[in-house]
């Protein structure tokens, strides 16, 4: 099993996401430089954070149609593990592979601390490992977090169990107080309808050692090495 | 040859950039501003060489495919 971190110019957390999965998880991990043509011989990509070509035109839109996309589209087309981590989720709703969109947010602040998610589901690649209700103290670092979608998008998400995290509170009540960033629904996280594409913008590499505040991060981590690992 | 590809959020979607700029033109004293909403707005130069309708078309595809993100936004496009 390897993993594959894409590395973007302007993306910073991809040396974040290659020490967690290296070594935390314990898995072994390759850098992908954008221009490859190819994901061949990898079994799960990480889009990584941070501000891709600059995030000029809208955060996302050009890292899109970057060479490596469109390998790691035809990959999620074949079924394989991808985790868009914010400016990689943003990168995903861009190039079609998850719905809806990441606005600025409501009032027009980066934030960057930690808070609380709820994971929705434990039917996922993603969150096999965590049971349903369950929180992650995890932060977030991002100026485009609000996500939106139309009415038909939200109800499909929501009756298809492909939201996968809310913002909650401490208690693990998604409250409009606990909604850092005017998310529709405290939508922190969705999975697509194959379930094999994430797109999350907490990030779970910060919280991968106890001196960084966190290791809830690495669940995701692991629940995606047990669902490729063979039983 | 010139495009002007004017870039509008739709009517649907929340505008935290323009809600911004309205709050702080009400705290500056300006009355009667009922709504802001901000776009994106590219002119863009074209090969005097191509037809109009070759034109028209490279247009139209590069403001829909690159220049909009056709969940929330939506543009208009005007030749001069």
């Amino acid at each position: 099993m390897k993993f594959g971190v894409v590395v973007f110019p302007g993306a910073y957390c991809d040396h974040d996401c290659f020490y967690a999965i290296e070594s935390v998880v314990g898995r072994p991990v390759e850098f992908i430089w954008h221009r490859e043509p190819t994901v061949d011989g990898f079994d799960a990509i990480v889009l990584p954070g941070g501000f891709s070509y600059g995030d000029y035109l809208r955060p996302g839109a050009i890292a899109r149609f970057s060479p490596v996309m469109s390998a790691v589209g035809d990959f999620a087309k074949r079924g394989g593990l991808v985790i868009g981590i914010c400016n990689g989720f943003q990168m995903l709703t861009e190039a079609g592979l998850l719905p809806g969109a990441l606005l600025p947010n409501v009032g027009m602040k980066y934030i960057c601390r930690f808070l609380h998610i709820r994971a929705e589901t434990s039917a996922t690649p993603f969150t096999s490992s965590l049971r349903p209700g369950e929180l992650l103290h995890i932060p977030i670092g991002h100026g485009d977090g609000n996500y939106v979608a139309g009415e038909d998008v939200l109800k499909e998400l929501e009756d298809r169990d492909q939201v996968v995290f809310r913002y909650v509170d401490p208690d693990g009540q998604a409250t409009p107080e606990a909604n850092p960033n005017g998310s529709t629904g405290n939508i922190a996280g969705i999975v697509s309808r194959g379930r094999n594409v994430l797109g999350m913008m907490p990030h779970p590499e910060r919280a991968d050692e106890a001196v960084l505040g966190s290791r809830d991060g690495v669940r995701i981590f692991e629940s995606m090495v047990a669902s490729l690992s063979p039983v | 040859m010139n495009a002007k590809v004017i870039v509008t959020l739709k009517p649907t979607v929340l505008d935290p950039q323009g809600l911004t700029i309205h709050r702080s033109l009400e705290s500056m004293g300006f009355s009667g501003i009922d709504q802001i909403r901000q776009g994106k707005y590219f002119e863009v130069s074209i090969d005097e060489s191509l037809g109009q309708t070759e034109r028209e078309a490279v247009v139209d595809r590069l403001a829909r495919e690159v220049l909009t993100n056709p969940v929330i936004e939506s543009f208009q496009v005007v030749w001069s």
